[in-house]
């Protein structure tokens, strides 16, 4: 029952804030901080409570399970579970989704209430991608936090860049993930009707449907739905046209959303789903997805050099990074796999950082302009030092979790395929890169105007100083990390040797 | 023969005939325009309260059938016309002219349709559509002062009588095939493979029918006409028109096995196609309102050719479901433009810049018509996603992807004008608003009728099982 209320919770609240709005503006602000520390309170209980050794033949993998049938017609259920990753994941929201409704905090001026209405929907939403097992409520779940998503990048963001209005950004958005969200609704269908016809029942859940006999060509086809829904929302490159745009027009509150919550259902959906569901057809893929991903990286980073937008700079890095899990979960390897995760959660951490840096920049200088800062290092107390330690995190400088991540990721990868980890690591000297780029044309040189600005006041001094303490912290002992996923990680690592052993004894019978 | 038996499994449309005579009786009698609504709105509760006497009769009247899909599409019809009935009187009471005779019409209309879905010969199908439409050319021109609402009374006239034309001929050259005109009848005849004469028929009377229910290269009516008539007459024809005409079809494809021929299955594969993606195009940059709407709907019945591509016991149970959520979010939408328009003065509001801003002024009426286009694009958590998962669904099931495809095509592109009309109700307000709800819609009845089909929508969305069971008993005898 207690998933069912952390799902619930934002939900409520949501509707809350909205009503809250009549007894004046800053009543929405607290009940959505207090809904959210709620969720992150109640996960951090479960995580401390929790028991992530590996499960023994007769124990179930979750951590927690609930079900209760909901539509019987087709064999549908309310199957929410919870384990090592859904909690990591979950704790990552409330946490994250704190700092959203924090760093909105004087950035949304008017329609406060429902601006926190559709801020806790979203989160409700992507807290129930993480508990659902039932296919189709995975999909609901999947769909239903583009809708809130939609209406606070039209309606909160920014009119940025010439020719680019922020409705349109947003409807690209909404285009790009709903459509591929389809082509997910179609896979999903099919092998529900493939395994009716193999069994006659008729059913969307996800034990299931994970040992169902599809035949061959279908299987890689619908092995490449799910594979496209979840690399637009990654994004891996050829499907990353939305995210620039989404990214630079979102209010502070959405880019902290998308960049830290949002991608990472991506990759959730892909050790969840597409590796368990169709395993051979993932390994065959591995070497397909593997180059989408060092394209991803490469790609990235050098059109983040290139960007004069500091937050398109930031949401370039995070194709690069992404670049980086995608190889992570295609490698078959669990250390990768882990690494990833940590990859996951300290990429949340660090461009959640930079992103709401930025936000507090444009409160102050009114431009997200790269060619119009410069100097403000002398002008800015103690902001641009965080940055530098965000910038740090982010290129994977030691110490930090993500270099912890992606040296894992490198690292596990090597034996499988040691081409890619060399190409990989190209994009490495690229991050050191950008991450300069950003720090010298926004902090160091001549000043571009003269005269201080404000420097933080306690909430932003809090905000930044909590980020960089988990992100130094994750970097320095991983291990409860690493503990609490090994459940996780292994099983869909053994899914690609086993796959890889089928292959291979295949041949020899050949 | 008329048995005292298969009358009472009439009973819903002779109480709903005899609610239209007392109307006119009043009518001649005295005007009163609350009162005529009140009476109309009673009949047809009277109606839908006889419904289950009809289902349980054990026979059916000559020339007809009270098969589970008549008791549905029986109910549905009165729903509809129940809605439009309450969302009529509010929109009415501006109007300057005789007010009564709208429902004198609109009850004409639904005994139209009541016959239309129970009939099981040729000859009640022809009359029971003319009684439908008859009256609708009266209801869209009922504002006839107003250029536009003329002009689509006059086109919809021309227009349908050029589609009854096709509709006949089909029919007599079935009969001159078959010397049968029965339903059953048509099905025994026709056991041998079709000829070229039979075929030509059948894709007449497809022209026929697919005229009223806009399907793609008979379309061209239905932007005027949904822009051009008085809102509450275009509910009825989005709604009760357009659903018990679908019927009709389907069952014709079900019960004649003529309409299982690969080639039509083709032709139906290949308008299928064009509708879902031609009505989507044709309303990405519409500006105005009900035009959109009526686009939209084009596409929807393309959706809704997939069952009829497909045929079989689920086609039916996917019909009966996708037509339920079409109808409640079809009446949201719509309901809405007739609040914003009521009460009646000229035209309605409906171009796109009426609505800017909504939501900061009239909060509850810009929630529903937000659902309502959440349910339109098939968003989860509403009605519309349940149709559009059936109608996937199916051609999954029967591995169509060409129209599995074409559906997540067309779904990408109607995002697009649904996402459109979406955010305007939620921008800032420009300084001029000539039209707006008035302040006590909510509690008018119309507004609350409103206000329990968005919640409808809400709830078919978030639980679908009773309505799926109730459309799988009603389907399951066919």
């Amino acid at each position: 029952m207690i998933l069912v209320w952390l799902i619930l919770i934002p939900f409520l609240g949501g509707l809350l804030c909205w009503q809250a709005e009549r007894w004046g503006e800053q009543a929405p602000r607290w009940i959505a901080l207090a809904t959210m520390l709620f969720v992150l309170v109640i996960s951090v209980v479960l995580w401390l409570g929790g028991d992530f050794s590996l499960p023994g033949s007769y124990e179930s993998q979750w951590l927690l399970e609930w079900r209760v049938p909901w539509i019987p017609r087709f064999g549908i259920e309310i199957h929410l579970a919870m384990d090592g990753l859904s909690l990591i994941l979950v704790a990552l929201t409330g946490f994250l989704g704190t700092l959203a409704v924090l760093c909105s905090w004087h950035e949304i001026a008017h329609r406060v209430g429902f601006f926190h209405l559709n801020l806790l929907f979203i989160l409700g939403g992507v807290v129930g991608v993480f508990l659902a097992l039932d296919l189709f409520l995975f999909f609901l779940f999947w769909e239903m936090m583009l809708v809130p998503m939609y209406f606070l990048i039209a309606l909160w963001g920014h009119s940025g860049s010439p020719g680019q209005t922020r409705i349109r950004a947003a409807t690209r958005f909404f285009i790009y993930t709903q459509a591929s969200g389809l082509l997910m609704l179609v896979a999903i269908l099919a092998l529900v009707f493939v395994h009716y016809s193999n069994t006659g029942e008729l059913s969307f859940s996800y034990d299931v449907l994970r040992g169902t006999d599809v035949p061959e060509p279908l299987a890689f086809w619908l092995m490449l739905g799910f594979f496209i829904a979840f690399a637009v929302k990654l994004p891996v490159v050829p499907f990353h046209g939305w995210l620039p745009d989404a990214h630079a027009q979102a209010p502070t509150a959405g880019s902290v959303d998308l960049a830290g919550i949002l991608l990472k259902t991506a990759a959730y959906g892909m050790i969840r789903f597409a590796l368990p569901l169709f395993p051979e057809q993932s390994a065959a893929f591995a070497p397909v997805a593997m180059t989408l991903g060092l394209v991803g990286i490469i790609y990235g980073a050098v059109l983040a050099c290139g960007q004069q937008d500091i937050k398109r700079l930031i949401a370039y890095t995070s194709i690069s990074h992404m670049g980086f899990v995608l190889i992570a979960l295609y490698s078959g390897s669990e250390l990768a796999i882990q690494g990833a995760i940590i990859l996951m959660v300290a990429h949340a951490f660090s461009s959640a950082g930079l992103f709401i840096l930025s936000g507090q920049l444009y409160e102050r200088i009114h431009t997200r302009d790269m060619r119009t800062m410069g100097g403000l290092w002398s002008r800015i107390p103690v902001l641009p030092g965080f940055t530098l330690c965000f910038v740090a995190a982010s290129l994977g400088m030691p110490a930090t979790a993500n270099f912890v991540g992606e040296f894992m990721v490198l690292f596990g990868t090597f034996p499988s395929a040691p081409v890619v980890v060399v190409i990989a690591s190209v994009g490495l000297v690229l991050a050191a890169i950008y991450s300069l780029l950003l720090m010298q044309r926004v902090h160091y040189g001549p000043e571009y105007r003269p005269g201080p600005l404000k420097g933080p006041d306690a909430r932003e001094y809090g905000m930044m100083l909590t980020l960089l303490v988990l992100t130094i912290a994750v970097g320095l002992y991983p291990q409860p990390l690493l503990d609490t996923t090994a459940a996780v990680a292994a099983p869909v690592a053994e899914l690609f040797t086993d796959a890889s052993d089928l292959a291979a004894r295949a041949g020899e019978v050949n | 023969m008329l048995t005292l038996e298969s009358l009472v499994s009439l009973l819903p449309l002779i109480i709903v005939a005899t609610t239209a005579v007392v109307v006119m009786l009043g009518v001649a009698w005295q005007r009163h325009h609350a009162g005529t609504a009140m009476v109309s709105a009673g009949g047809l509760v009277l109606a839908l309260l006889s419904v289950p006497l009809a289902a349980g009769a054990l026979t059916s009247p000559p020339l007809m059938t009270v098969d589970g899909l008549a008791i549905m599409g029986s109910v549905l019809v009165l729903l509809c016309a129940l809605v439009t009935v309450a969302l009529s009187h509010h929109y009415l009471t501006g109007y300057i002219g005789p007010r009564e005779e709208f429902y004198l019409l609109l009850l004409c209309a639904v005994t139209g349709a009541l016959g239309l879905v129970a009939s099981d010969h040729l000859a009640t199908l022809f009359i029971s559509l003319e009684l439908l439409s008859m009256p609708l050319y009266g209801m869209l021109a009922y504002s006839f002062r107003a250029e536009r609402s003329l002009e689509a009374g006059i086109k919809y006239l021309v227009l349908s009588a050029a589609a009854t034309a096709f509709l006949l001929f089909g029919m007599a050259l079935i009969y001159a095939r078959t010397g049968r005109m029965d339903l059953a009848g048509l099905a025994a005849g026709l056991a041998a493979s079709p000829d070229a004469w039979t075929l030509a028929g059948a894709v007449l009377m497809v022209v026929g029918l697919g005229f009223k229910l806009s399907i793609v290269p008979f379309h061209l009516w239905t932007p005027d006409v949904y822009q051009g008539g008085p809102a509450p007459a275009t509910i009825f024809l989005a709604t009760v028109s357009k659903l018990a005409v679908f019927l009709v079809l389907l069952r014709l494809v079900m019960v004649a096995p003529i309409f299982d021929s690969e080639w039509l299955r083709t032709l139906f594969t290949l308008l299928a196609l064009i509708t879902m993606l031609g009505g989507n195009l044709l309303a990405l940059f519409q500006p105005n309102l009900k035009r959109l709407l009526g686009y939209s709907s084009i596409a929807h019945f393309g959706y809704l050719l997939v069952a009829i591509v497909v045929g079989g016991q689920l086609a039916v149970e996917a019909t009966g479901v996708y037509l339920i959520t079409y109808l409640v979010t079809t009446l949201a939408a719509f309901g809405v433009v007739t609040q914003v328009s009521s009460p009646f003065g000229g035209e309605d509001a409906a171009g796109l810049h009426h609505y800017r801003g909504l939501f900061w002024r009239r909060p509850w009426l810009a929630a529903v018509m937000t659902v309502s286009f959440l349910s339109l694009a098939g968003i989860p958590l509403t009605a519309g996603f349940i149709g559009k998962f059936y109608v996937i669904a199916l051609g999954v099931a029967d591995a169509r992807w060409w129209l599995v495809g074409s559906i997540v095509a067309g779904s990408a592109i109607g995002l697009f004008y649904y996402l459109r009309v979406m955010v305007t109700l939620y921008m800032p307000e420009p300084g001029m608003r000539r039209r707006d709800a008035t302040e006590d819609w909510g509690s008018r009845v119309g507004g609350l009728t409103l206000m329990v089909v968005a919640v409808l929508i809400l709830v078919i969305g978030v639980y679908p099982a009773p309505v799926i069971d109730w459309v799988v008993d009603l389907s399951a005898a066919l």
